[in-house]
């Protein structure tokens, strides 16, 4: 456990150089980028001084190496800075979108182990029968589906045609969010100020925008199970633990299961990034308004400190879950040390 | 009169292939007797793994028994139920395979692979009574009790090789199938699990199949020996009979095969040529091809298994 400790310790300094590079990356992309913020607030043709003006106040007169180590300096004091376009901190819409983002990602990707992983160990443990065909099917179409097309038509069938479901928000209008206690997170909000009917509206607007990231997602994950099932259910553990009686049923989803669980894990953590990429589109798709949208909306408006905010973000939490997927590792697999 | 625990009748196992199918046992009969030790040999490839799988009913799909019955205790194991042969698993006839190393779970301590043998099997018997079970075979085995809340990786391969068969033992099986279970260790710890092996027989009342290509092993521990060539039993007699007087020309190729160390042989012996392509299997005998004293009609007709002189054989020299 304290080597463990001293190795989470070592990937958080590890993360920083990552960190840095890409700030660099975004900083400077940005500023190559055609348009800036002071012509996207104010337009093609304000007067030569107003905009000299304002892009002084902004510091963008600076050369862009200034501008780059005032930055930085920011950074080192935990400060993302302040909009460009609005008068507030960097990190005031980011805490406010974020929770609406990590509610989003944690529901589709909890969906998408459920229903890839253990559709994927079903279809491994029915090889080569009408099952096994069918799931593979469906795992090949949904890879190859876009995620704004899947939801559209979730959209489409349970928010229009059926009626079932909302299609956009994250909660109902009627519902007045700002009587909950404030984590930012309406599923917990919601349970802890004890408001049932609330917390089920919440959970229902949540349904179609992560069912569709975990459907999108879950081509990957049924496949890769499945071929990880079929490696494991080959293997000579799997034939003694059938040989000393122990029940298919248990041989299949505890012994090969878990064992073919490790690489999929480590290709989840690999894979987070691509599972944010899908919820910012999902978040377009739904108006949902998590940090997907943030980011889109900022970059119409060029505004440089925001964006770079939001990216940081979406760096951390990338390796904040490949960290917890080490962990969990460790965890599961004796033989891991760290 | 022995008691016969297990019989095979004439059982055919093949292995659909995209090529064609992987005759791998062909028409092999033979009586398993109460508390003796059979040894199965015969060169990798065939069939012996496959054969001692039947007995579990584990063939690996698309593989399957094709014709025949294999009967314990009178009961046809092919007609059972999948649960029925599941009980059978691990309490009846247990079986242990060729790595230690593969054969356990990595992700079990061993405690828990043992508690969910006993589990699947009596469910009635209570944690710390189970626990007791498991101290009782690992002393018996050598191994000291603390071991058990440990990893598969955290065991040598001797020990891990122990756990196997504590694992087979646990439940109390009438017969154990020991698939090459020194084939991975080395010589020092060979010698050691000829030793528990021998001991655990009698202690457990055990009827023993061993599954080796090493006559050495077969000589040391089986009472009987089947001899099986390309799918087939060549040869069938007791211990004494195969090492003194081998009359199966398969038989006498194998044991001229067995390193000699006093005689300090230097280079090993080995048989010219290959087994057989089961696919496509010579129409007579199976050993023809590689047969010192091949006749015409050998290579024509396939020499069924007869008694002769006490024993079982399956050659044309020994028809009249
Ligand atoms: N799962 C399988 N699929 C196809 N062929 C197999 C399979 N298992 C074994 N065989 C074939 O069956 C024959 C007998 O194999 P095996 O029973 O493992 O022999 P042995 O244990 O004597 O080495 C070999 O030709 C082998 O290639
Ligand atoms: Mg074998």
């Amino acid at each position: 456990m304290k080597n463990l400790l001293r190795y989470i310790i070592t990937r958080i300094f590890l993360t920083i150089p990552m960190l840095f590079f890409l700030l660099t990356l975004v900083f400077i992309i940005l500023r190559i980028m055609p348009g800036d913020p002071v012509s996207a607030m104010l337009g093609a043709h304000a007067p030569e001084s107003v905009i000299e003006q304002k892009k002084e106040e902004l510091g963008l007169n600076k050369p862009i190496g200034a501008q780059y180590i005032d930055y930085l300096n920011q950074l080192i004091h935990f400060d993302l800075g302040d909009s460009m376009i609005f008068k507030q901190k960097v990190i005031v819409p980011i805490k406010e979108k974020l929770p609406a983002t990590v509610e989003l990602t944690v529901f589709g990707m909890l969906f998408t182990l459920v229903f890839g992983v253990f559709l994927g160990a079903y279809a491994a443990s029915k090889r080569r029968t009408g099952r096994d065909f069918s799931i593979r099917l469906y795992a090949n179409v949904v890879y190859c589906i876009p995620v704004y097309w899947m939801g559209l038509m979730l959209q489409l069938v349970f928010g229009v045609w059926l009626g079932w479901l909302p299609i956009s928000g994250r909660v109902s209008p009627r519902i007045l969010v700002s009587t909950f206690e404030n984590t930012g997170f309406y599923t917990i909000d919601t349970l802890l100020s004890g408001d049932l009917h609330a917390f089920i509206d919440v959970m229902i607007h949540l349904i179609l925008p992560s069912v569709t990231l975990g459907i999108v997602l879950s081509g990957i994950f049924v496949r890769l199970t499945r071929a990880n099932m079929l490696d494991v259910l080959r293997s000579e553990y799997i034939l003694a633990a059938r040989a000393r009686g122990i029940p298919e049923r248990r041989v299949v989803y505890k012994h090969a299961l878990k064992n073919a669980f490790i690489p999929i894990l480590t290709m989840m953590g690999l894979q987070f990034a691509l599972l944010l990429a899908g919820a910012i589109l999902t978040e377009m798709t739904f108006s949902w308004p998590g940090m997907g949208r943030l980011l889109m909306e900022r970059i119409y408006l060029r505004d440089y400190p925001t964006i770079q905010g939001v990216i940081v973000v979406f760096a951390l939490f990338v390796s904040l879950v490949s960290l917890l997927v080490d962990i969990i590792y460790a965890i599961i697999d004796p033989r891991v040390k760290y | 009169m022995k008691e016969t625990i297990l019989e095979l009748k004439n059982v055919h196992i093949h292995y659909p292939i995209s090529i064609g199918t992987v005759r791998a046992v062909e028409d092999v009969s033979f009586s398993l007797y109460k508390g003796e030790a059979l040894g199965l040999v015969g060169e990798s490839g065939c069939g012996k793994s496959t054969l001692g799988l039947s007995f579990l009913k584990l063939i690996r799909p698309p593989g399957r028994v094709e014709k025949g019955e294999i009967l314990y205790k009178g009961r046809d194991l092919l007609k059972m139920s999948e649960g029925e042969v599941r009980r059978l698993r691990g309490q009846d006839i247990a079986m242990v395979f060729q790595n230690p190393l593969t054969s356990l779970d990595p992700l079990f301590k061993i405690r828990d692979q043992f508690l969910e043998t006993i589990k699947y099997h009596r469910g009635d018997i209570p944690r710390d009574e189970a626990i007791k079970m498991i101290e009782d075979i690992l002393e018996k085995l050598g191994i000291e009790r603390k071991r058990m809340n440990e990893y598969p990786h955290q065991l040598s391969g001797g020990m891990r090789q122990r756990i196997m068969i504590g694992l087979g033992l646990i439940m109390d099986p009438d017969i154990l199938i020991a698939d090459e279970p020194t084939t991975s260790l080395d010589v020092i710890v060979e010698a050691g699990f000829i030793d528990l092996l021998n001991r655990l027989r009698k202690k457990f009342n055990l009827t023993i199949v061993l599954i080796t290509h090493n006559l050495g092993l077969v000589a040391e521990i089986a009472d009987r020996v089947v001899v099986m060539y390309g799918g087939r039993v060549m040869e069938i007699a007791s211990s004494e009979d195969i090492f003194g007087n081998p009359l199966h020309p398969y038989t006498k190729g194998l044991i001229n095969c067995i390193p000699n160390i006093e005689l300090e042989q230097e280079k090993l012996v080995t048989m010219p040529g290959n087994p057989p392509d089961l696919v496509n299997p010579p129409r007579g005998c199976r050993f023809e091809p590689r047969c010192p004293v091949a006749m015409e009609i050998c290579r024509e007709k396939t020499p069924d298994l007869i008694d002769y002189e006490g024993r079982k054989i399956a050659c044309w020299l020994y028809r009249g």
